[in-house]
């Protein structure tokens, strides 16, 4: 099912959470909406699901507008981040809650519905559980439930609000493989948000970067990382390094010296360059480059990060080393950003 | 063989690091005996100073079964009825705000605060034949005061801040994504409260019951006004008691008293352990 964001604003109180955001989902695309908190992506989540209703603007499932519809109409399986089970209920009853519910015909036998829910408890790797209570499950057990008893419904969109955001590392891991071999499986569109640009950028087919109730940028991992469309994203995704440069004749400038970058599109002026810390050359002189002081040296993991301090005003800038390399041993260091992009100040 | 020692019997829970364990165990357990213990266990020894037969004899004397009857008889449909409403208050006030809602709470706590000789008298006045509510009933038929019914209402009254206060903490804490689940997987605003918000809250709906229940059993103070006293009719349990203290025939009284704290303790014993059993079940 195709699900379709139209001009949508959300106010709580006046204050708005979502601005004028629009956005196309495609059937059996699994989709992340990250940014940090307080972004508007689980209020834009909770939207498409009908526990809010927008201020202004629709949103369609398929070509059939969805905003007018009740919660129990729109036929959405939402996943909690602190699982929301039902805690009187056995896993079994808890999976097959949205068949019970259902009135007349709709509503299956009990038979039926108690061979879907020990069928969807295989699938998420929990057979023989069906008696137990959630008090009784682990944590990464209970989202799991969570997410069969979604699924029970056979809804048209899978929605899900953090769902491994209460759980421990190494459980995330797990679970998230496990989740893109579920969405593969069932081929359900399916919406999940998240603030871990890890989970984001290696479970979505595409990703949403939000920020301040906008939409920054829609696209796959490598479109997000690769060609950040704002500073924003730049700085959100992924390591970045910034300095302060201006624009001149064509060239970048940072004081005095053109660094040997050129921007004949950009328009002179102040500006903001970006790179990523280890996308960069070392360079032995200096004519049209970044040279700085080394102001600090750390090793993380396989590379070491080194801080170097630039120009007069003493900016401070991250560039990432080999661990062997010679060059962090030196007081001074030379390099150019190999990728690098500049945005207005 | 062996036993490992966390199975099988019992064994003290490890006190914790802060020191106090033993103070404050032996401070309640000397504090439960005194007020407690000690009072009870003389209403045994003197009921049993009495001698089997003539113990049996007074238990199941037809005035006495009578009382008992009435005592626990309003004292349940009592309880029963401010499970009902006292559920209802503690949704709306957990639930809604609206202007005078904190005057609401306040007055849930006035039968805790009143003299209950004056909660009787008030409710006397009222439900008489010729009181304001009474005189609307009358020509109905329904005679309130110095009836069975009006012991209940005195009950009632008594009784709905336990169930009221017991019920509105736990709904307070209740996750509205419970709710919010249940929506999303097609239930009615109904069947989310019958099938996932009621039995939630049944535990603390029960220990509600269960306090209004034994208040009321034991209530004595508003129930004399409104009950008319009549023996076999309207003659609760604590005032037969009072009745045979009157008569200086002690032993009688202690026999009855005897009757009612077997009666209450078993009672609560049974709501103990189906909250016991719920607790184990649902964590």
């Amino acid at each position: 099912m195709e699900v379709r964001v139209a001009n949508v604003r959300k106010e709580f109180d006046r204050f708005p959470a979502l601005h004028d955001v629009s956005l196309d989902i495609r059937s059996g695309e699994l989709i992340a909406l990250l940014g940090p908190s307080g972004s508007g992506k689980t209020t834009l989540l909770r939207l498409i699901a009908g526990l809010e209703r927008p201020t202004r603007g629709k949103i369609f499932f398929g070509d059939e507008d969805a905003s007018q519809k009740s919660i129990q109409q729109r036929n959405v399986g939402f996943v909690f981040q602190h699982y929301a089970l039902f805690r009187h209920m056995t896993v079994a009853d808890n999976i097959g809650f949205g068949l019970k519910v259902r009135h007349g015909a709709a509503r299956p036998p009990a038979q039926e519905i108690r061979r879907r829910a020990s069928e969807l408890l295989d699938l998420v790797q929990l057979s023989g559980l069906e008696k137990r209570y959630p008090a009784q499950l682990s944590g990464g057990q209970r989202q799991r439930v969570a997410l069969a008893r979604a699924m029970a419904i056979e809804p048209k969109v899978l929605l899900l609000d953090e769902p491994f955001g209460a759980l421990d590392a190494q459980v995330r891991r797990e679970l998230r493989r496990w989740l893109r071999e579920i969405h593969d499986a069932t081929g359900h569109t399916t919406v999940f948000v998240t603030h871990d640009q890890e989970e984001a950028l290696e479970l979505a087919d595409r990703v949403v970067v939000m920020s301040q109730g906008r939409i920054e940028q829609v696209g796959t991992a490598d479109e997000i990382y690769d060609t950040p469309n704002s500073p924003f994203v730049y700085g959100f995704i992924g390591e970045s390094s910034t300095l302060p440069v201006k624009v001149e004749g064509g060239e970048v400038w940072i004081a005095d010296r053109p660094i040997g970058l050129p921007a004949p599109d950009a328009a002179d002026g102040p500006a903001k360059l970006f790179f990523r810390p280890h996308d960069i050359d070392l360079l032995d002189g200096c004519s049209g480059c970044i040279a700085g002081t080394v102001a600090a040296s750390r090793r993380v993991a396989g590379t070491r990060r080194v801080e170097l301090e630039i120009g007069g005003e003493r900016q401070r800038v991250e560039i990432e080393l080999p661990v062997d390399h010679p060059a962090a041993q030196k007081s001074r260091v030379a390099f150019r950003p190999r990728r690098w992009k500049l945005f207005p100040a | 063989m062996s036993i490992a020692p966390t199975q099988g019997g019992w064994r003290f829970r490890q006190p914790s690091v802060i020191p106090g364990f033993g103070l404050t165990l032996g401070f309640s357990l000397a504090y439960l005996t005194l007020i407690i213990l000690i009072p009870l266990s003389g209403l045994v020894w003197r009921s049993a100073a009495l001698g089997w037969t003539d113990f049996w004899a007074i238990a199941t004397d037809r005035r006495t079964l009578n009382a008992l009857r009435i005592s626990f008889g309003t004292a349940i449909v009592a309880a029963a009825v401010n499970v009902v409403f006292g559920t209802l208050v503690a949704w709306v006030l957990a639930r809604y705000s609206f202007p005078g809602r904190r005057i609401v709470d306040a007055m849930v706590d006035l039968p805790f605060a009143l003299p209950t000789a004056v909660a009787g008298i008030a409710l006397t006045t009222l439900y008489a034949p010729n009181g304001w509510i009474g005189h609307l009933l009358a020509p109905l038929g329904i005679k309130v005061a110095y009836t069975p019914l009006g012991i209940v209402i005195a009950l009632v009254f008594i009784g709905l801040p336990f169930v009221v206060r017991t019920v509105q903490p736990i709904m307070e804490e209740m996750d509205r994504e419970v709710e919010e689940a249940a929506a999303t997987l097609g239930a009615s605003r109904f069947q989310t409260i019958t099938r996932v918000l009621f039995p939630g809250l049944a535990p603390a709906i029960v220990t509600g019951f269960a306090l209004a229940f034994a208040r009321g059993v034991g209530e004595y103070g508003s129930v004399i006004f409104i009950a008319g006293n009549l023996p076999y009719k309207s003659e609760i349990a604590p005032l037969l008691i009072v009745i045979r203290l009157e008569e200086y025939n002690y032993p009688a009284a202690t026999a009855i008293a005897a009757v009612m704290l077997g009666l209450s303790f078993l009672m609560l014993l049974v709501v103990n352990l189906a909250q016991s059993w719920s607790r184990k079940r649902y964590g």
